[in-house]
């Protein structure tokens, strides 16, 4: 890309009018004048420029609307009661309720990942200046930005590229977030079509964030054999002072590990981190470590491993601060998007910050310059080390016998527990000194302390658990790979065909938080599971992390266990929350690389050729934000079907298609124009699955595809019976829904198949170049 | 016995289950029903009473009532195992999915149910369908016959016990038996 534009940057200048520092003038647009891939219909859409999309989506699979709440708050004409049809004194009913509050998460998910990508962007820029490179992965990767292409026509090629890809995407979600307002939108579905829409920003912001950082830090670059990474309590060396960052903005640990490397520090203290800054650490640091999911904040600060703790943004427990002093940790806040009420001392010296929190003059600072913050964190952790030694905020166990014996047996502690845990007996058990029911707590706990608030006599139950968990809590010794950023170009190559026909039965992306109705043992459960299936199995985040938190029988990890290429039986961590458009991205390069789509600013036609070939589902075992819900969209608008796990029914809203209703399951054949009916292949797009064992069934039914050959289904047909009968003791009673001709029944099961369908009256049907847009059709019938 | 929602925050009801004081008062309500069903979720297996599975009430409940089953998640394999055949299985949000479509005929093709009884879902998920069978189902009755009050039900019994809740079911089954149904 040659960007037209005169660019003027004095560093200082003394003219009449006084002195100028660091002027930087950038004029003018870009202009891409090299790429020759033709421009497609839809660059840059509007609110409604997708809005035939996603009303076709939408009519395929229908929103249903589970309120969490009876009213709405929204304005001071409320509250007003909207139950059962009741409308609002603005004229909203319920439904609209509903989807307005999805679209409100959606916006606010999309806005964290812009507003994370707009910190990054601008922060390198000003450091390497807008004309620095993007490089994702050298030659293997010449699709750099797949999403940004798709869905702004812009290939970004340079750091000032990604700035006006950002500018679109800040303007989008003003707009969306707009209609939000009392007395805008008036239609559940249109609600639902801007929160489609804004998926699709989210996905271009994420995708933005990440190849800034990829090109700049030097992440591991489209890389397979990203490296093993330490994980896990156990592996923090506690005789080393300790700085744990906590959140998603890599900038300020970057500040840190130079400043440690800079003083040849590196080897002499630990840099850890829980969540996405925890990963993209050590896409920075190899020796960096990752203690865990969102959920360990206060498993890790209560424990007193921490001597400084550092909080970035996004999923920061807001009174980590407080926890942290409870331990004596001091606390440098370094986003000026989580401020923690802390007087903000970027332009001080950094040796009298140090004395500030060394001393404990102040709790903690508010840093927003990432070298400053290394500095600082750095001399702190080596000088508090030493005087803290370690200190934690954990009864010992013979207080807990004691304090135990204060349970009124109130239940209030289970009532407030979102797992709905036995607490009260696991005290009660305690109190006759008896620990095993509180160490039964340890792996389900979620660490979310709400327990402790509701208890009348204050009992610290988290830490209860901790404590008694503490011996598994520090033998936690896993790998994690690395995240490996994108998807190459030759990878898509040699698994294009065999995704598209079906060979591979499918792409299962295990992603976001750790929300998890029983321990993240699951995810781990699911990701072998289909990894042995030879599905290609993609992790990012906290689900990453559980994914490598558990050993086979061997004592291997699943990254130690199979390939991180994306290949048939590979598990690959692509990343943190932002590095999820690689996923994405590796969907929409199967259009382009494989099947030779063009992508540039066509989205329509690459959603749809997604949706009907590509045999890929995401499941967010433990999705708990609103990012999670703007990324779920982004997958939505592919045709991507999105299930979640038993919490994520919280998000209130599941797009569901009815497979007792034929209609629902009719598309096009590109070829005649003949409208066939395919069966329910996929046949939700978002749906909560309540147990392991219902989303592995799920999953395999899923990722059935119209397009498949007749190969490819029966390969897909036999995972999902084999499962279902695995799992639900029987044969699917809707097999006959996917068999299109005697070929696509699995070899080994035929005399069972045959004569079920046979029972069924099942008759023979074609298998069709299928697409749910008319205007894709090739021949139109006289 | 409580009327308040189990867990702590789900307060947000400004139409509150009516509470069943007694299982007669239940079964009373299952009787007058001509299209009941009983939707069952997973922690059928993972609730214990008397030293049983929650499932084993439900099935001898089942047996004595004939109120059709459909059990959710993977629980369909868990009743086979005990020689008991639901009616149907989908998920749960399939079948919530269902019940807010009037045109839907039910699990034989004969009639949309009229009364849905919820039991053993996690109770989060179970109190947001029944919220949403109570705002978008406006002409069906819900029910739950879980130990928990959920004021999204038409009907739920107050927050109790387990042995209470065994007690429950069991008499239930037992009133179903005696006055046949
Ligand atoms: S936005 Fe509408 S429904 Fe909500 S409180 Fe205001 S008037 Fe009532
Ligand atoms: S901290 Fe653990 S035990 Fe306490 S309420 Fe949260 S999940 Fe339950
Ligand atoms: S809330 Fe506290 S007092 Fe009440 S049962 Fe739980 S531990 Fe005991």
């Amino acid at each position: 890309m040659t960007t037209k534009n005169v660019r003027v940057k004095i560093d200082e200048l003394k003219t009449n009018l006084g002195l100028i520092k660091n002027l930087d003038l950038s004029v003018g647009k870009i202009v891409d004048d090299s790429w020759t891939e033709p421009m497609g219909p839809t660059p840059m859409p509007g609110l409604t420029t997708l809005r035939d999309w996603d009303m076709t989506l939408l009519n395929k699979y229908k929103p249903f609307y589970m309120p969490d709440c009876d009213l709405c708050c929204l304005c001071t004409y409320g509250k007003c009661d909207l139950t059962a049809g009741k409308r609002g004194a603005c004229g909203l009913n319920i439904a609209d309720q509903s989807s307005r509050i999805v679209l409100i998460a959606c916006c606010i998910g999309a806005a964290t990942h812009n507003g994370h990508a707009r910190h990054v962007v601008d922060h390198l820029i000003e450091k390497y200046g807008r004309r620095y490179p993007l490089d994702i992965g050298g030659l293997n990767v010449k699709v750099e930005a797949p999403v940004t292409r798709l869905v702004t026509g812009v290939r970004p090629q340079t750091l000032g590229d990604l700035d006006e890809v950002l500018t679109y995407c800040e303007s989008q979600i003003t707009h969306l977030l707009s209609v939000a307002h009392t007395g805008q939108e008036s239609s559940n579905l249109d609600f639902e079509s801007k929160a489609l829409h804004a998926g699709r920003i989210d996905q271009v912001g994420m995708e933005v964030a990440d190849i800034a950082q990829v090109s700049v830090f030097d992440f591991p670059k489209a890389d397979p054999e990203a490296p093993l990474i330490k994980m896990g309590i156990g592996t923090v060396d506690q005789s080393k002072p300790v700085i744990m960052c906590i959140g998603h903005n890599v900038v300020p640990s970057v500040g840190i590990i130079d400043y440690m490397k800079e003083q040849k520090l590196d080897d002499k203290m630990e840099v850890v981190g829980l969540c996405c800054t925890a990963i993209d650490n050590t896409r920075y640091f190899d020796r960096a470590k990752i203690v865990g999911p969102i959920s360990w904040e206060l498993r890790f600060i209560r424990g007193g491993f921490a001597d400084v703790v550092v909080l970035d943004e996004q999923c920061v427990r807001t009174d980590a601060s407080l926890e942290a002093e409870r331990v004596k940790a001091p606390v440098i806040a370094a986003s000026e998007k989580n401020c923690i009420g802390y007087k903000n001392r970027t332009n001080d010296p950094a040796d009298q910050i140090v004395e500030d929190l060394v001393s404990g003059k102040v709790p903690g600072v508010l840093i927003l310059d990432p070298e400053k913050v290394g500095e600082v964190a750095v001399k702190v952790a080596n000088r508090v080390a030493p005087i803290r030694k370690k200190m934690k905020s954990l009864p010992e166990i013979e207080e807990i016998k004691e304090l135990a014996k204060k349970c009124r047996n109130c239940n209030m502690c289970q009532r407030s527990c979102p797992q709905d845990l036995s607490i009260p007996k696991a005290i009660k058990a305690a109190a006759e000194g008896n620990y095993a029911p509180l160490a039964d707590l340890y792996e389900e706990c979620i660490g979310c302390g709400r327990c402790e608030e509701a208890c009348p006599v204050k009992l610290e139950i988290h830490s209860f658990i901790l404590k008694i968990g503490e011996k598994n809590m520090l033998e936690e010794t896993n790998y994690c790979r690395s995240g490996r950023g994108a998807i190459q170009d030759v990878e898509i190559r040699s698994v294009g065909g065999p995704i598209v026909l079906g060979e591979i039965p499918g792409i299962v992306a295990l992603v976001g938080c750790a929300n998890y109705p029983h321990g993240g043992k699951d995810v781990y459960d699911i990701c072998r599971e289909f990894a042995l299936r030879r599905f290609i199995v993609v992790t990012s985040g906290c689900s990453a992390m559980s994914a490598g938190s558990y050993r086979n029988e061997e004592g291997k990890t699943l990254y130690e266990e199979f390939p991180g290429g994306f290949e048939a039986g590979g598990v690959l961590n692509v990343g943190s929350c932002v590095s999820n458009p690689h996923i994405a991205g590796a969907a929409i390069k199967v259009a382009n690389i494989f099947a030779k789509r063009n992508l540039r600013g066509n989205y329509e036609e690459i959603a749809d050729y997604i949706h009907n070939r590509v045999g890929a589902v995401g499941l967010a075992w433990g999705a708990y934000s609103q990012k999670a819900a703007s990324i779920a969209s982004g997958f939505w608008s592919l045709g991507v079907p999105v299930l979640v796990g038993p919490h994520g029914s919280k998000y209130r809203r599941m797009l569901l298609g009815r497979e007792d209703k034929p209609d629902n399951w009719e598309v096009y054949d590109a070829r005649t124009g003949d409208k066939v009916n395919v069966g329910p292949a996929p046949e939700h797009l978002f749906q909560t699955v309540e147990t392991p064992q219902e989303a592995m069934v799920t999953i395999a039914k899923l990722c059935i595809r119209p397009n498949d050959t007749w190969k490819g289904r029966s390969i897909k047909l036999s995972h999902y019976i084999d499962l279902h009968k695995r799992h639900y003791g029987l044969m699917p009673p809707d097999i006959d829904r996917f068999i299109r001709t005697p070929a696509d029944i699995p070899m080994t099961m035929k005399d069972e198949i045959t004569a079920l369908l046979k029972a069924k009256g099942w008759k023979e049907s074609i298998i069709p170049d299928p697409t749910l847009l008319p205007r894709m059709i090739r021949k139109t019938k006289e | 016995m409580s009327c308040e929602p189990w867990q702590c925050a789900e307060i947000a009801a400004t139409k509150k289950a009516n509470p069943i004081q007694k299982p007669e008062i239940a079964v009373a309500m299952i009787k007058r029903a001509v299209r009941p069903i009983l939707v069952v979720g997973s922690n059928a297996t993972a609730r214990f009473m008397e030293g049983k599975p929650l499932i084993d009430f439900l099935i001898d409940f089942a047996n004595a009532s004939k109120v059709p089953v459909v059990a959710t998640a993977h629980m369909v394999s868990e009743f086979l195992k005990r020689g008991y055949t639901p009616a149907g299985y989908m998920s749960a949000m399939d079948i919530g999915n269902r019940l807010v479509d009037p045109t839907w005929q039910g699990l034989d093709g004969k009639g949309h149910p009229d009364l849905a009884i919820f039991v053993g879902l996690p109770y989060y998920m179970e109190s947001l369908i029944l919220s949403g069978l109570k705002h978008f189902a406006p002409d069906l009755k819900t029910m739950t016959i879980d130990n928990l009050y959920h004021a999204h039900a038409s009907w739920s019994y107050p927050n109790s016990t387990l042995e209470a809740w065994a007690e429950n079911l069991k008499v239930m089954t037992l009133k179903f038996k005696e006055g046949g149904n």
